[in-house]
């Protein structure tokens, strides 16, 4: 047993376990700790094969933003969740239906797994030889896959469009602050001086 | 077994020794920074700082830590005792584990990753959990808004450092951060990127809930924030991990912008400095610019903090990112 191996299946412990705790645990908020734990180890999967870039990004996209937000909605909402198992058996039909399709369709994808004779025919084997991580998927997605790739970020940013454009609405009662005619005040105009006489006021 | 030993043992012993190489020195300059920033601000101030402990107060650091250590820890009642007690911990691990890849100089290293400065972005985006773990395990209304302004702040301020960390990168050509050093050579992107590395340094006092951006542990409003239910170690590793991310956020800012290891100037009596004697100076200049804001700048409004962040930083450094990759496409000067 290899020192490589081990860790793989220390990660692969830990991510599935960290997972089914996403699922079990009372706490809204630990589910999502639990979550950030699940995403960790996958990352740590992903350096063992020696994809090191997706690692990362996986680690500051899905950790570093993703997840916070989760966080910040499950601390913010205070969801009850143990009312939210009273209406358990009412969609356990649907639920279960879709379970069974993803048990299915991961069959199928297992069916076609070829097992490999030695451990050493699947070590982490860098994509092209020469080049970083990095390199080579910059090559791909900004030569072959160029128009698909934009395409992705113009979907995005349809989406960041389409959030804002759903959540701003005008109060009418909003005071915003404009910085321009607040530098531009002086003298003249903000400050008065006045002979207040005594027991009068203004 | 004798390949388990040299093939597995041997190499573990090495790392870890150079992480206890790496990481005691690091306590000490952490601890050395309190009593700088307590003695520069005195100075700034026309006080002495501290003075009794020690001769020039030299030892004041040492009979702090003493004095949390033997403190006792107190966790509230409506806590959540486990992510209470992690928190602390998460804050402190991460400040330490940026270090792995922070070259201080030609070859001195931990981890020389391809994919250095991401990792690092990964890490400093990981720093806000520490924080928010805190707030929302303290049971407090105090914790738990400081908690929040600081985990907005940070996210506000990251984005703006990832675009910066963009047009260096464009720059340099690599990922590497032994790389980015060694494309300075001659040149420093100090010069040629000078408004991203004033930006910069805005982006990392609000990174680091440093003053004038100190709003997470803004005393007057909010009794020092997210560490309010905090005493003792807990309360100290917050303390070390903040000014561990500050060293960190240094390190970064003079790898990028101030050619980490390298001399200012190759020239015969500059090079017989050693390289991290030169990182280690750099680090220590930029550490005063944190401390010598501290004195100077009044904190910021939150509303202000966030139009700052978003509305001016943010755009700049997009333009920026186009305006480098334009100007190296040009005049064909992208790195091969």
């Amino acid at each position: 047993m290899t020192p490589h191996l081990l860790l793989f299946y220390l990660f692969a412990t830990v991510a599935v376990a960290a997972a089914v705790m996403v699922v079990s645990a009372r706490n809204p908020v630990h589910s999502v700790l639990f979550l950030i734990l699940t995403f960790f180890n996958a990352a740590a999967l992903f350096i063992l094969i020696g994809a090191e870039f997706l690692a990362m990004v996986l680690v500051v996209v899905y950790v570093g933003a993703v997840a916070v937000l989760f966080m910040f909605v499950v601390m913010m909402l205070n969801v009850n969740f143990v009312r939210m198992r009273q209406g358990f058996l009412q969609y356990l039909p649907v639920g279960g239906l879709i379970g069974v399709i993803l048990l299915v369709e991961l069959i199928l994808v297992a069916g076609t797994w070829v097992v490999a004779d030695t451990p050493e025919a699947i070590e982490p084997r860098p994509t092209t030889a020469g080049l970083t991580n990095t390199e080579a998927l910059g090559n791909v997605f900004y030569t072959e896959y160029f128009y698909l790739f934009q395409a992705a970020g113009v979907i995005l940013l349809v989406a960041i469009i389409g959030a804002i454009a759903l959540t701003l609405r005008d109060r009418g009662n909003i005071r915003r602050q404009d910085i321009g005619e607040q530098v531009h005040r002086d003298r003249a105009s903000a400050v008065q001086l006045r002979k207040v006489k005594s027991r009068a006021g203004i | 077994m004798d390949s388990l030993w040299t093939g597995t043992i041997w190499p573990l012993a090495v790392i870890v020794f150079y992480i206890l190489l790496i990481a005691v020195p690091l306590m000490v300059a952490m601890a050395y920074l309190t009593y700088a920033e307590r003695k520069i601000i005195g100075a700034m101030q026309l006080r002495q700082g501290p003075m009794t402990v020690g001769p020039y107060g030299l030892l004041q650091p040492i009979a702090d830590g003493v004095k949390l250590f033997f403190k006792e820890t107190v966790i509230p009642t409506g806590a959540n005792k486990i992510v209470f007690v992690m928190a602390p911990m998460v804050t402190f691990i991460l400040a330490l584990v940026g270090w792995a890849v922070i070259p201080f100089g030609a070859g001195i290293v931990l981890a020389d990753i391809n994919v250095g400065i991401l990792y690092l972005l990964a890490i400093s985006s990981l720093g806000v959990y520490g924080i928010i773990m805190a707030g929302w395990a303290s049971n407090s209304r105090y914790a738990f808004l400081g908690a929040l302004r600081s985990s907005a702040q940070m996210i506000s301020y990251e984005i703006a450092i990832g675009l910066i960390i963009i047009s260096v990168l464009i720059t340099a050509g690599s990922l590497n951060l032994s790389e980015i050093v060694m494309a300075q050579d001659g040149l420093w992107y100090i010069i040629p990127h000078f408004p991203m590395f004033m930006i910069f340094m805005v982006a990392i006092l609000a990174e680091t809930n440093r003053h004038p951006f100190d709003l997470p542990e803004d005393e007057s409003t909010l009794v020092t924030g997210y560490n309010v239910e905090y005493s003792s170690m807990t309360f100290a590793l917050f303390f070390l991990g903040e000014y561990m991310n500050m060293i960190l956020m240094s390190a970064i800012a003079v790898i990028l912008f101030l050619g980490g290891w390298l001399p200012p100037l190759n020239i015969f009596p500059l090079t017989l400095i050693p390289g991290p004697i030169w990182f280690i100076l750099k680090v220590c200049f930029v550490l005063f610019c944190f401390i010598w804001a501290r004195a100077t700048l009044p904190r910021y409004r939150y509303d202000q903090l966030m139009r700052l962040g978003w509305k001016i930083l943010l755009p700049f450094s997009l333009l920026w990112v186009v305006l480098t990759s334009g100007f190296l496409v040009y005049f064909d000067m992208l790195p091969r």
